[in-house]
């Protein structure tokens, strides 16, 4: 069915797209600054300086604006599987329930009570006491990203299952965690969500270095965003690498168009860095290439080729005949997967490299890095650069699993909801569109106006604009 | 029907009840945000009462949600799809109430300040009304096909039994709302809201009556379980009488456990009547049943030993939450932190 020239797929898989990429800015960035934030107070309760208890407090503030950005985007997920995607719901959801259900008791009751908890009792508790709350939501948001990666991580790689009556049917629940994609694809989401909080965080500090305020205070916190970058990018980078190996054999149409690469290659297979891809003729031009680099990558060893997408297409069409016929196309979007691949693995390199170069520069014999401002210039970039990266991954995760909403037993075209119409999709399309810019526009508002006003503005109000302590009953009284 | 069918059936009912007696006093706090306070100030005052617990208490809803995922798939799609625009309007009202906490405190103008705290009120208005909506149409009963979607009229969603349950369910929230306000404050915002309560308690019963009456006429709770469907609309309206009996008598408690056990007995109600049915389609042969609409036994099991292990460790650190909010602390402590 088509309305105004879409079909109604499309409409559906837009609106999940939008959601999902607009949750998952806040996502990453919530459970990397609880991260930064429990860091920053532990120091505190360690070395008792005063200036990171300002800093947790002022860091956690924008925590908190992201926090209440990613809840709300984050009902939508929960509902949108019964909302848009019913029949995928008849489908998976012996399987796809309990870890949901299992992530809501586990992980979102913790970190939204503790949350509650540590806004408001900074001078109740003893500190160590207070920063366990920080790091009891810490743990939550965490372990919020497991659970919904193994419902993910099924979609990827089904395991532990049988089909029974028309559905798709746990067989064991152990299995279901035990899926080899989860542990590459959970330590992949989660460091990267610890890099993208760090170079956030680093980069709001940059800005403000540049323009020579709070400097001691946002000298430490860049420090703290830096080596939590560091070790979070390198992390990601190897698990990341891990998880090549595994899609090559899983999935090796969304590797083959990840490499731009119809036609299989030579042995040892060269590594194309850049090239202009042509879906329709299937050509290849404006390569610039690296000899034996894609074998190494691929395999970890210098010979060994990989197989092209036509090759790929031609055996999915044997594999799944007797499910989809034989001439259905495999195909996934090169140009979408190819450029969102090169754009994810040369940030994850450069965080690495940008890092080091700031925590050179601002090492405590030498600290140079105020008089570099072309590497303040680019750690102040480098806090957008992960939103992007984040995004480029799930495209080419999601995208690269084409026609499959859960990969071999059921397509996205089967998944959709029968009964919602595409004017209705219309309607929460655009009305989805309005209030994602409205909050995301809002929220960096906020967040650019805490940036500004700096830590010494922190003692101005408490959290819901008045100030008396909401903790005692007599601050409400008028007498 | 298995036990564990059952089970999960009971537990769904209770996961909503849960959520409508907490977060029901949310709403009720937003919405009397605009029926109450004069100013900023005071409208700050009344946010800070829920500050603390909102976030916690919604996520209850989203248990609830993720429960019937897990334990009846069939329920969660054919409801979620059925009702997509009244849903895709609960989440809007959510979204707006959600992010309002967090941006009117970071709002430093007054029209900032008045911007956000709109969006809370409308927001805390609209859920409860949408969800009272929602629930009623689910108990009168829907057009739904032998796949168990639905594809109704307008009129299926909006109609004069739903906007009752609708309203309903708004008046119980505001009042378990003001109730806690009373609890929690003092002085004239106190006063206030227990002026509100006694107006609005006289108006809750007309609409008690007339919902149980469209319930009569509209469903077949009295027909097919009459014993228990009477028992607990009895019960719904001894424990509003006690509600009411709190709030000319001063006891601020009693009114607000009874407000919201009301509220709790209001879901309770429609679960009943829904037994053993999870959909009901205005074609009885269309009717979704617990035994069809459920997951397989070893997923109702995991579930089941998750459940139990996890829920009193949850309940657990919640009241835990709530009794450190309730204590006074001496006024020398008082300091502009956060």
């Amino acid at each position: 069915m088509y309305v105004l020239g879409v079909s109604l797929l499309s409409l559906a898989r837009f609106q999940f797209a939008m959601t999902t990429v607009f949750h998952f800015f806040f996502v990453p960035f919530s459970i990397g600054m609880a991260l930064l934030t429990a860091i920053m107070e532990t120091i505190y309760v360690v070395k008792h300086e005063e200036i990171y208890k300002k800093m947790a407090k002022f860091w956690g503030k924008i925590f908190l604006l992201s926090f209440a950005v990613g809840v709300v985007t984050g009902i939508i997920q929960e509902f949108q599987f019964g909302m848009n995607w019913s029949d995928y719901s008849r489908f998976m959801g012996d399987i796809f329930g309990a870890p949901l259900a299992i992530e809501a008791l586990l992980a979102f009751f913790l970190e939204s009570v503790f949350i509650g908890v540590w806004m408001f009792t900074w001078d109740r508790f003893k500190p160590a006491i207070h920063a366990l709350f920080i790091w009891l939501v810490t743990i939550g948001s965490s372990v919020s990203a497991l659970w919904i990666l193994t419902a993910n991580s099924f979609m990827q790689n089904p395991v532990a299952y049988r089909i029974a009556n028309g559905r798709a049917e746990m067989s064991s629940f152990a299995g279901l965690l035990k899926n080899p994609q989860l542990w590459v694809e959970f330590p992949h989401v989660i460091f990267g969500a610890f890099t993208t909080a760090a170079f956030a965080l680093a980069g709001m500090s940059a800005w403000r270095l540049l323009k020579k305020k709070n400097r001691e205070f946002y000298h430490k916190s860049l420090r703290v965003g830096l080596w939590v970058g560091l070790v979070g990018a390198i992390l990601t980078v190897g698990v990341g690498d891990l998880q090549t190996q595994m899609i090559v054999k899983d999935q090796p149409m969304k590797f083959a168009a990840t490499e731009g690469i119809y036609k299989d290659t030579d042995s040892p297979a060269p590594w194309t860095v850049v090239e202009k891809i042509d879906p329709k003729t299937h050509k290849t031009t404006w390569k610039v290439e690296v000899p034996k680099m894609l074998s190494l990558l691929t395999y970890h060893r210098t010979t060994g080729s990989v197989k092209g997408m036509e090759t790929i297409n031609k055996e999915l069409q044997e594999k799944y005949a007797d499910k989809l016929g034989t001439d259905m196309n495999y195909y996934v979007p090169p140009r979408t997967l190819f450029w969102s691949f090169r754009i994810m693995a040369g940030s994850g390199a450069f965080f690495i490299l940008v890092a080091a170069l700031g925590l050179w520069f601002s090492r405590a014999k030498k600290n140079t890095l105020q008089n570099k401002r072309w590497l303040l210039y680019v750690l102040g970039l480098c806090l957008w650069l992960p939103f992007i990266a984040n995004t480029c991954g799930w495209f080419i995760t999601e995208l690269g699993r084409f026609p499959w909403i859960v990969y071999g037993l059921f397509t996205i075209a089967d998944a959709v909801s029968p009964n919602v119409t595409a004017g209705q999709l219309w309607m929460s399309n655009s009305l989805y569109f309005l209030i994602f810019t409205l909050l995301g526009a809002t929220m960096i508002y906020f967040s650019h106006r805490t940036l500004v006003a700096g830590p010494d503005a922190l003692d101005q109000s408490d959290g819901y604009g008045t100030t008396v302590d909401p903790l005692s009953k007599g601050a409400f009284s008028h007498d | 029907m298995t036990n564990l069918q059952l089970l999960w059936f009971f537990l769904i009912g209770l996961l909503f009840s849960v959520f409508f007696f907490l977060e029901g006093f949310d709403y009720g706090v937003g919405m009397s945000l605009r029926l109450i306070a004069h100013n900023e100030d005071e409208r700050g005052q009344l946010i800070q009462a829920i500050g603390p617990h909102w976030d916690g208490n919604e996520v209850w809803l989203i248990t609830a949600g993720g429960a019937m995922f897990a334990s009846f798939p069939f329920w969660y799609a054919s409801l979620f799809s059925g009702f997509y625009v009244v849903l895709f309007f609960i989440l809007f009202a959510l979204i707006l109430r959600g992010v309002s906490f967090e941006f009117r405190s970071h709002a430093i103008s007054k029209g900032g300040k008045q911007l956000w705290g709109w969006a809370l009120t409308i927001g805390s208005l609209c859920a409860p009304f949408l969800l009272g909506v929602m629930f009623t149409d689910l108990v009168k009963g829907m057009p739904l096909d032998a796949s168990g979607n639905i594809s109704g009229s307008v009129g299926d969603f909006i109609n004069l039994f739903s906007i009752v349950g609708g309203v309903a369910v708004t008046l119980l929230c505001l009042l378990h709302g003001l109730n806690l306000i009373r609890l929690k404050l003092s002085g004239a915002l106190k006063q206030r809201a227990q002026a509100l309560a006694k107006v609005l308690y006289p108006v809750l019963f007309v609409g008690l009556v007339v919902f149980a009456g469209l319930l009569l006429w509209e469903t077949d709770f009295f027909v097919k379980r009459p014993i228990s469907s009477w028992t607990i609309l009895i019960l719904i309206v001894l424990f509003s009488v006690i509600a009411t009996y709190g709030t000319y008598k001063d006891k601020d408690v009693l009114s607000f456990i009874f407000s919201g056990l009301t509220l709790m007995g209001v879901v309770a109600l429609l679960f009943n009547g829904l037994f053993p049915r999870v959909m009901v389609g205005n074609n009885a042969a269309n009717s979704i049943l617990i035994k069809n609409a459920t997951s397989t036994e070893y997923t109702l099991g995991v579930m089941t030993i998750v459940a139990v292990i996890l829920v009193p460790i949850v309940l657990a650190y919640t009241i835990w939450s709530y009794v450190i909010f309730n204590r006074r602390v001496p006024a020398k402590k008082v300091v502009n932190d956060k």
